[in-house]
């Protein structure tokens, strides 16, 4: 049944039991979301090292696909280089039919790998949540641009 | 229980399935459904009289003109205004506000003064006083609610004190279903000869409205919660207060004189409604009004009275299901709103669709109230005429769902 396909165990567990939900004191980058038609929130903050991230934090408050999304892309991205953070970003943007194209394995990138994240597959039967499951995303982009714009 | 299932047939869409489930449509208080009756009386509209009103110096624009004409008294009717006069059709409730935002407080309000509002407002009476305290340098102050999420009116000659010039408030919350304190506030406001406003966008729906025993000098609601078209609202306001107001739309239809400098503006209520009205949704409108009339105002009230008491009783039985309003059905109307456990209101929206189950999740546009509730947001089952107890079972039951996909115990 479709419900159990979106509400799947892991997703239920991020929600409940967020990762990396701490603070990050003098992040490198940081970025705050929303989605102003359910007030659904995200921070987003990165410490950022030789061009990889060594640590993240994501807080935020809103509804079990945005959380889950959230912290099992923190979960994900610590300790991957930034062009892999940016090829997982486009991946799981893929995913969720946000962006044309397959959003299988790129073996020359192994660290890019879904895992966890393709739970959030079960989103793209529920067109109203795709935007749920991308803010965290969404936010982790303009955290990214803003990095790269103060460098 | 006051039975008006027979309405059923009159509305289209209720036969329309969703996901494979007969729709459940509890979001009347975002918008309601239309009966064939007024959509028919705009299709009429288009196929019969269409031409602009009150410039054709032929026959149809007459037609066209006495059909718009004809809503503006039927509406008048309805809430039992002194004159057609003071009926002015606007765009929205938002529409209508920001109307006397900008055509009377910006012309009466000066640094200092005060616009009293409640804290279970929508934004629709909240921000366009916020945007008239930025011209004019006057001040919001709220009156707070009781823990029993009733407006809070102990102290309403404090709040509404000598500089107060303007007092609005909400007829019915859209989130609590609360009744507001009217009769307080319109006392208030007239002990410091401050405008009483009333948003009426979920009151005039819902109960008998007659805006003068109410004694405010303006009521704002909109059609399409009342059964009408969406894109026309409605401003009731006293003549004398209408009079001393300026338009704050400028445009074809409301003048007497443009100059190459100055215009003089043509008499109440042509003045406030520039450019080409919303004809065909006012004659939609009028069209409603005459259908909820038939029902009558009282059978509508009561029938929401029973349904509430049904979805507040059935909704209190469900572990971990915390409703925020009061849940005495006389003091409120049929907007219910509520959280189930740690489920967010976002989420049970997606598990009742799959039921067919059509409810509001979120912030419903009063995110001061939110604020004040220590909430992000709530999930709300809303009722109107066409609602049966079957479907707060289906309600129900799409709950439960709900608890078991997230364990909530």
């Amino acid at each position: 049944m479709s419900l159990d396909e979106l509400y799947r165990q892991v997703i239920l567990d991020h929600y409940r039991s967020p990762r990396h939900s701490g603070h990050i004191e003098g992040a490198d980058a940081t970025a705050e979301g929303q989605n102003p038609l359910c007030g659904d929130e995200v921070t987003v903050e990165l410490r950022i090292k030789d061009g990889a991230v060594t640590d993240a934090a994501v807080r935020g408050r809103g509804c079990s696909i945005s959380q889950a999304s959230g912290s099992m892309m923190a979960d994900k991205i610590v300790g991957l280089s930034l062009e892999d953070v940016d090829e997982l970003v486009h991946r799981v943007k893929r995913l969720l039919n946000i962006e044309p194209g397959d959003p299988g394995v790129d073996p020359e990138r192994p660290g890019a790998a879904l895992g966890d994240l393709e739970a959030l597959a079960g989103v793209r039967r529920f067109p109203v949540r795709i935007k749920c499951a991308d803010l965290p995303w969404a936010t982790l982009q303009e955290a990214l641009a803003g990095n790269r714009t103060h460098r | 229980m006051t039975d008006l299932s027979h309405l059923r047939k009159d509305f289209p869409i209720l036969e329309r399935e969703m996901n494979g489930k007969p729709l459940v449509y509890l979001d009347s208080a975002a918008t309601s459904q239309k009966p064939v009756q007024v959509l028919d009386a705009v299709d009429d509209y288009y196929r019969r009289l269409n031409a602009n009103v009150h410039r054709g110096a032929y026959q149809l624009g007459e037609e066209a003109t006495d059909a718009y004409e004809g809503a503006r008294a039927k509406v008048a009717g309805f809430i039992n205004a002194a004159s057609d006069r003071e009926v002015v059709f606007t765009r929205s409730t938002t529409a209508a506000i920001n109307h006397i935002g900008y055509g009377w407080g910006l012309y009466h309000l000066k640094p200092g003064d005060r616009i009293v509002i409640s804290h279970m407002e929508h934004h629709a009476n909240v921000v366009p006083w916020q945007l008239i305290t930025r011209h004019t340098g006057a001040e919001l102050a709220y009156l707070p609610l009781t823990e029993d999420y009733l407006v809070d009116t102990s102290r309403i000659d404090e709040v509404v004190d000598g500089r107060t010039k303007i007092v609005s408030i909400s007829g019915m919350s859209n989130v609590l279903g609360t009744i507001g304190p009217v009769a307080e506030a319109v006392a208030a406001a007239r002990a410091v000869g401050a405008l009483a406003i009333v948003d009426g966008a979920q009151l005039v729906p819902h109960c008998a409205v007659d805006v003068q025993s109410m004694g405010a000098d303006f009521v704002a609601f909109s059609a399409h919660k009342m059964l009408g078209p969406t894109g026309v609202g409605v401003l009731w306001g006293r003549m004398d207060r209408l009079e001393e107001m300026e338009p704050a739309e400028g445009g074809g239809e409301m003048i007497r004189d443009v100059d190459f400098t100055e215009s003089t503006w043509a008499e109440v209520p042509h003045k406030f409604e520039a450019g080409t009205p919303p004809i065909a949704q006012a004659i939609g409108l009028g069209a409603a009004v005459d259908y909820l009339s038939a029902i009558g105002m009282d059978a509508v009230r009561q029938h929401e009275i029973e349904i509430t008491r049904y979805a507040l009783e059935k909704l209190s039985e469900i572990p971990q299901l915390t409703i925020y309003g009061p849940m005495d059905p006389a003091q409120r109307g049929a907007a219910v709103s509520f959280t189930l456990g740690d489920i967010h209101p976002h989420d049970l929206a997606t598990i009742l669709d799959q039921e067919g189950v059509a409810i509001r999740a979120g912030h419903h546009c009063a995110k001061p109230l939110m604020r004040v509730l220590g909430l992000a947001a709530t999930a709300r089952a809303s009722f109107y005429v066409y609602n049966v107890p079957e479907e707060v079972d289906t309600l129900v039951a799409g709950l439960h769902e709900a608890r078991r996909i997230f364990g909530v115990a």
